[in-house]
């Protein structure tokens, strides 16, 4: 382990910090060494390696999927056109089933977030000091850098960032779409004359606004606090492997267990948030 | 774990992803499957339709089997009277001539009869001659006795 001769605090607290590039307090640009820089650095600070996780991941999906569209033939299909063929089809039966307004861009969205996040998601399956671990050796042998400095978290849905940069981006178009279909006007009006009608406005207005602003949240937060905890039971798994042979070969086991298990909350994760930004998009619109 | 411009970036590569994907990926793969479901669509209802002439060719081929064994028949029907016709006609045929040849020979035995008859009378007549030129010793005068010569021919 590549964490020797640390506390286990300092291991996990290592194992949950980004690799972050932004300015120093000093006013010079660099990746920052502790947890304490960064938070100095505020907000014009860039998470390297969650971005650059999300940013591959979706090279990858789009990639697949890209060849996949350019070779799409009617007639019979090869293996990888019958595995994007079946997801679509499944998405298509999604968005069908709960969007009923007409719009080009909910499915390949729903197809797009549902790919994404679950592959991202994935990434929590790997074993978590694997890629930390090389790109430790990397940043410590390549360029010199103390490698205790040199953080990686892999599982960019872990990164509140990145959850909640995919849920203001879906609750952009939810008010894009509201006021492009209902005016501006709608779209005030149902925040102010809801539910109680034009008596009970200040009430409706912090009802709904408060159920406005907890729909990007409730995205983000669901996802980023999933991905997270699971992400700290395989840290917490991954220590017992300093513990001797015994609580090794007990945290192999748990660990197997837990990923086994994770396959299933990674899915179901990937396939609620899909599903809620249809939902969202269709009461965005839908009149009152 | 504090909020960052990353936020902003995921934002921004989300909405590029979407586009991306609306554009090259979406279209192209729901072509795809539309165009197979109208194929395997046209493809059932040809073989429907193929099923369906199937079974007027198969009532066709019945019926032209039939229509064959019937004429068949009648070939064989006819074909036997003209045989028995046939077959009558030879017999009639052979029978005339039959009795034609039995005529003809029967004609013709009689005709030989006549002329062996007139044989041996013209014998029997000289032998006669002869006989009595013994008794008289003397020859007969034919024409002296014509008359008598005729007679004993004539009762031959």
């Amino acid at each position: 382990m590549s964490s020797e001769g640390l506390t286990s605090t300092a291991y996990i607290k290592h194992h949950l910090t980004n690799l972050t590039y932004g300015q120093h307090a000093d006013g010079h640009w660099g990746f920052a060494h502790s947890a304490e820089e960064i938070k100095e650095m505020g907000f014009w600070a860039l998470q390297v390696d969650s971005l650059g996780w999300s940013t591959f991941l979706g090279l990858v999906f789009f990639y697949f999927f890209h060849k996949a569209a350019r070779q799409a033939t009617s007639g019979v299909p090869g293996g990888l056109q019958n595995f994007v063929e079946w997801i679509i089809e499944f998405i298509d039966d999604s968005v069908r089933g709960s969007f009923s307004a007409k719009n080009d861009l909910v499915a390949p969205m729903a197809l797009t977030i549902f790919c994404w996040v679950f592959l991202m998601n994935l990434m929590d399956l790997l074993p978590v000091d694997w890629l930390p671990w090389v790109a430790q050796q990397f940043g410590h042998y390549a360029l010199g850098m103390d490698p205790h400095h040199v953080y990686f978290k892999v599982v960019p849905t872990t990164d509140p960032n990145i959850t909640f940069g995919m849920a203001f981006a879906v609750f952009f178009l939810m008010i894009y779409y509201s006021i492009k279909i209902k005016g501006i006007g709608g779209f005030l009006g149902e925040l102010a004359f809801q539910p109680f009608g034009k008596v009970g406005m200040p009430v409706n207005l912090v009802l709904e606004g408060v159920s406005l602003i907890a729909k990007p949240l409730s995205l983000s937060l669901r996802l980023f606090g999933n991905m997270y905890a699971g992400e700290t039971i395989f840290i917490l798994i991954a220590l017992m492997y300093s513990g001797g042979l015994g609580m090794g070969i007990f945290g192999g086991i748990l660990q197997l267990g837990w990923a086994i298990f994770h396959i299933l909350i990674i899915t179901l994760q990937a396939f609620i948030f899909m599903t809620l930004t249809i939902v969202y998009m269709e009461m965005a619109h839908q009149e009152h | 774990m504090n909020i960052t411009v990353t936020l902003v970036a995921q934002s921004l590569s989300f909405f590029m992803l979407v586009v991306f994907t609306m554009k090259y990926v979406w279209p192209p793969i729901m072509n795809a499957l539309s165009e197979r479901t109208k194929k395997i669509a046209d493809g059932l209802a040809e073989a429907e339709k193929g099923h369906h002439e199937l079974e007027l060719a198969e009532k066709r081929s019945a019926e032209i089997l039939r229509e064959g064994k019937e004429k068949s028949k009648e070939f064989i029907d006819l074909g036997q009277k003209r045989h028995d016709e046939i077959v009558d006609e030879a017999k009639d045929n052979a029978r005339i001539e039959g009795e034609r040849i039995i005529t003809a020979a029967r004609g013709a035995i009689d005709q030989e009869r006549q002329q062996a008859k007139d044989a041996l009378r013209a014998e029997v007549s000289a032998l006669a001659i002869a006989g009595a030129e013994q008794i008289l010793m003397r020859e007969v005068d034919k024409n002296a006795h014509n008359e008598v010569l005729d007679k004993i021919s004539a009762g031959l």
